[in-house]
């Protein structure tokens, strides 16, 4: 694995377990009295966030302070940036006050890459643009596995037996081996997407993504995964169905005709869930427009995962800060 | 002691060449070879557990409020063992499980970020308890500084004890084992590699060179 972690896609198949082993055994400090370890004291990391975020932000400090590093936070608002000092300059100061690692979130895709070769620290990439959110990737394998009775301490207490209805289909691993994710909705705009099908891909599921045509990016082709047009084909054939949010903000242009017309085809309500067959889970990373992509009674129901996934998110990112600083290699 | 007793950690995110740990995938490279010397037969193994098991019931008063915690990895299959003689002996189960102490250890900063073992706390807890930590080989005494540091953050014991199924001597910290299956002096500049079946595919206790090691 790289000393930083820019792309879901740089990830190989071991790296990704690794990390998702890793938090599988990081999520139990969440049940203790203490939730605490010593690992990584005297380290500093940052929190560099131009864009705004609640709850990457606030994951990603809790998970370092789980580990004691030393958080600082820095939001574009209020800082230099506002009096126009460049990505760079910005860079170089959190450098020459002794940033082991860098958390970064950038309107920009590719801002993480560049800070990369500024810094000597490790670089996280928390979302760049319409680029990629590789820990958001990671957070959802983390929650699909677990769901699907593939992490470790399932496979732990049960060996070679397996959850119910999918016996022959888990791998020794703990990969997600043959499980058929759809992402629905606004891909263009997203980094999740683009993070979530690289990972899942890696990770063996079949991904197909669901759009209308003016919301999918023209290089999909070259995606490694499936293209519809038609959500409720899909349905049926779905172990999970992951919603994305329709980002108005990075919208300048009429991709569909209206927000009720989009939620009528590509919105999941509850008859929509209705079609998924009995063991599939519905995910959504959040925020959520509620009534647009998800309709309220499907976020709030037994199959919705989207709270989990935020309780995960602490886990998967304690798991990926302590194998990026944890050892020798971030010194080098 | 030193990661070199445990067999190796996991190689992690290093992107190095190395091949994947013996211990993971048993035979392959690991029966004796020449360089090595064994110095505990599978039944010596099982006789050494069973003396610890009844020394552990004489001092804990037939094991009232005692848990057992192995250390990953080779700790937790001898913590199990040692709970199946005592089950065998007092006729009620003792409880058990897994202390995994990577996140604790002074070392980190020297190797690459190695992946980590269960923890698994029995479902009573520990407070109020006599721990019996145990574990494979006790060396430098720093694996136990770090399980005691571990131990404070899960709970209160009432005491904690240390067993071991091999002591080679030569503390770097103020530690010592309450119960020991064999004494076993060594040089720096030996490697004694424990194999269970659980872990290894056979019983046995090794003992060589470190140049064989190619660590330490």
């Amino acid at each position: 694995m790289n000393r930083h972690l820019i792309s879901a896609g740089d990830l190989t198949r071991d790296d990704a377990l690794l990390i998702l082993d890793t938090a599988d055994e990081l999520a139990q400090i969440s049940d203790r009295p203490i939730k605490k370890l010593p690992t990584l004291r005297g380290r500093t990391v940052v929190n560099l966030f131009f864009e705004d975020s609640t709850r990457t932000r606030i994951s990603f400090e809790a998970a370092a302070k789980r580990l004691s590093a030393d958080v600082i936070n820095f939001s574009a608002k209020g800082s230099s940036v506002a009096k126009g000092e460049s990505l760079k300059d910005t860079a170089l100061t959190l450098e020459a006050m002794g940033a082991d690692a860098v958390i970064v979130r950038h309107s920009a895709s590719g801002a993480p890459q560049r800070l990369a070769g500024w810094v000597r620290g490790t670089v996280v990439n928390a979302g760049d643009g319409s680029h990629e959110h590789p820990t958001q990737a990671l957070l959802d394998s983390f929650t699909i596995r677990r769901h699907f009775g593939r992490s470790a301490s399932s496979r732990a207490g049960a060996p070679g037996a397996a959850s119910p209805g999918s016996a022959s289909r888990v791998p020794a691993d703990g990969a997600l081996d043959g499980l058929r994710v759809t992402i629905v909705g606004d891909v263009l705009h997203s980094r999740v997407a683009r993070s979530n099908v690289l990972l899942l891909h890696t990770l063996g599921a079949d991904v197909t993504l669901v759009a209308p045509p003016t919301l999918l990016p023209v290089a999909v082709g070259s995606w490694p995964c499936s293209v519809s047009y038609d959500f409720d084909s899909a349905l049926p054939k779905s172990d999970v169905v992951m919603m994305l949010r329709v980002q108005q903000e990075r919208m300048n242009a009429a991709y569909f005709p209206s927000v009720r017309e989009y939620s009528r085809r590509y919105g999941l309500d509850a008859a929509r869930m209705a079609q998924l067959p009995d063991q599939a889970i519905v995910m959504h990373p959040g925020p959520m427009n509620r009534g647009v992509e998800i309709a309220a009674e499907v976020a709030d129901s037994a199959r919705s995962t989207i709270v989990e996934q935020v309780a995960n998110g602490v886990s998967v990112r304690m798991a990926v800060l302590y194998l990026l600083l944890g050892g020798a290699e971030g010194e080098s | 002691m030193p990661a070199v007793n445990h067999g190796p950690g996991h190689p992690g995110l290093a992107s190095s060449p190395a091949p994947a740990p013996a211990s993971d995938s048993p035979p392959a490279s690991s029966p004796a070879p020449a360089s090595r010397k064994v110095v505990l037969e599978p039944e010596e193994i099982r006789r050494a557990l069973t003396r610890i098991a009844h020394e552990i019931l004489e001092r804990t008063d037939g094991g009232a409020g005692t848990v057992l915690l192995g250390i990953p990895t080779r700790g937790v299959p001898l913590a199990q063992r040692l709970a199946e003689r005592i089950e065998q002996v007092e006729g009620r189960p003792i409880p058990h499980g897994s202390l995994d102490i990577t996140m604790y250890r002074d070392d980190l900063r020297l190797r690459p970020a190695r992946a980590l073992g269960r923890t698994e706390v029995p479902a009573g807890g520990i407070d109020g308890a006599i721990v019996v930590l145990v574990d494979d080989v006790l060396y430098s005494g720093r694996t136990v500084r770090a399980a005691l540091d571990a131990l404070n953050d899960l709970g209160r014991p009432r005491s904690v004890q240390l067993a071991v199924l091999i002591d080679r001597g030569h503390r770097e910290l103020p530690v010592r084992p309450d119960y020991v299956g064999k004494n076993l002096p060594t040089s720096k500049q030996e490697v004694v590699r424990v194999m269970l079946t659980e872990v290894d595919g056979a019983d046995a206790v090794l003992l060589g060179r470190a140049d064989s090691e190619g660590r330490e």
